[in-house]
């Protein structure tokens, strides 16, 4: 029984490749949004607290956020390559 | 009168950016329905090829056909259009590859049969919007140079006085914090990079000869700008550069017999411009996929008829403009941002050796 699942799974592994992939990618997409949630949660608080700094909270956030996407576009790029 | 021409500006622009896609949406009758492969239309509008295609009236492509310059071993150089790549599959014993490892590029035979790449330095469509790009970037900013060399302390206005507030705004709030007092030295490579990036991806966002081209989204381009780095930085390192490297101030046992911190830092010397061209690379490719993608959605839903296609034409051309002004947001933020870690890094490898101060008893 447990053998035919496992031949089973073994001859759709280009499938299971292509699963892997888009999975891999939708996580990259829900990390990247996290972080960049959080970077913004934490400038919206900054800016709250001291409304004259808000100029250059807005351009660390910028910079902080484009770091934190270029790490989740690797994820992306590598899983675009499995596709 | 003010509110009704702000109003008047902003239909103007909305139409504007929307008639990229308005113009996509043409009566289609039932005998001229084809499966369209999205997945094909977007990989080819995003690779590099031969000949410009601009577009296809009734029959006929319009494309601009581009030059071919090849150097194959076996029957020396060939120059001719690409043009000649319509009449026929195969010129002089060239062809294009239809599939396989060189799908879309040019090969030839060699004697055992085998398909090969000549030497091949074509003016391809990214070769070309590069070019380009250059010409217009260099003739931007020798104008504003000659605006500046002719009345140095005058205020500037229009096009020059815009010049100047990108540039004073990489200048102060970038180059001279990062890098320190010898800033001046890599200011013009910096500027250079950032203007570079910048009207590439600037150009690659207008949907028309002669933008249009996936020039920052070619992972060959962006690995030159992260090499252009790589070679500044470790050329106009410190000795105290180097000698962080591979003999940092760290305790012994991670140094001497295994070399871990020296084998990290190494590592480090050459992931971090690597994230620079991935970075970028990512980005802009990303951009021009979703763009693509969404004005496709026009043409997948053709076949569901007349009213499911409006609706879904509407929605395109809403989600298209979004997603064109992201893109213009995404053009600058990424050129800043690659300027900012290039400036980082030659500030990094310009490092003075820090004195310990010495504690007196």
């Amino acid at each position: 029984m447990l053998l035919t699942i496992l031949l089973q799974a073994a001859a759709g592994a280009a499938g299971l490749a292509k699963l892997g992939a888009g999975l891999g990618a939708g996580l990259a997409a829900i990390g990247a949004g996290l972080g960049i949630g959080r970077i913004g949660g934490s400038a919206m608080d900054g800016i709250a607290r001291q409304p004259e700094a808000g100029s250059d909270i807005r351009m660390s956030m910028i910079i902080a956020a484009a770091l934190v996407e270029g790490a989740a576009l690797f994820a992306i790029v590598v899983c675009g390559f499995i596709l | 009168m003010n509110s009704l021409r702000k109003i008047l500006s902003l239909i103007a622009i909305f139409v504007f950016l929307s008639g990229t896609v308005v113009l996509a949406n043409e009566p289609v009758s039932a005998e001229k329905s084809k499966e369209i492969n999205v997945k094909e239309l977007i990989l080819e509008h995003l690779a590099d090829s031969y000949t410009w295609h601009i577009t296809k009236i009734g029959e006929t492509d319009i494309a601009i056909p581009l030059p071919v310059i090849v150097y194959s071993q076996t029957s020396g150089w060939h120059v001719f259009l690409s043009s000649a790549f319509h009449e026929s599959a195969e010129y002089d014993g060239l062809s294009i590859a239809a599939e396989g490892k060189y799908k879309g590029k040019i090969v030839e035979k060699d004697a055992q049969g085998n398909e090969v790449r000549p030497f091949d330095i074509s003016i391809t469509k990214v070769v070309f919007s590069l070019l380009f790009n250059s010409l217009l970037l260099i003739i931007i900013i020798m104008g504003v140079a000659r605006s500046y060399k002719k009345d140095t302390f005058e205020s500037k206005k229009g096009f020059v006085g815009f010049m100047e507030m990108f540039i004073m705004n990489i200048n102060d709030d970038v180059i001279k914090p990062c890098i320190g007092k010898d800033y001046r030295r890599f200011a013009p490579y910096l500027l250079t990079v950032f203007f570079f990036v910048f009207i590439n991806n600037l150009m690659g966002l207008i949907p028309i000869f002669p933008g249009g081209a996936n020039v920052t989204g070619n992972i060959a381009i962006t690995f030159v700008l992260a090499l252009c780095t790589f070679v500044i930085v470790n050329i106009f390192g410190t000795k105290e550069y180097f000698k962080e490297i591979f003999w940092p101030d760290v305790p012994l046992w991670l140094k001497v017999p295994i070399p871990l911190m020296p084998a990290i830092e190494l590592v480090g010397v050459f992931t971090k411009p690597f994230a620079l061209m991935i970075r970028l690379f990512a980005n802009i490719l990303a951009g021009h996929s979703i763009v693509l993608g969404l004005t496709c959605l026009v043409f997948v839903t053709v076949s569901l008829g007349q009213a499911m296609n409006t609706s879904m034409t509407v929605v395109s051309v809403i989600f298209t403009v979004f997603i064109n002004l992201v893109e213009l947001l995404v053009a600058y933020i990424q050129a800043y941002v690659f300027t900012m870690l290039s400036a980082v890094f030659i500030g990094l490898a310009r490092v003075e050796p820090h004195h310990t101060k010495e504690v007196k008893e």
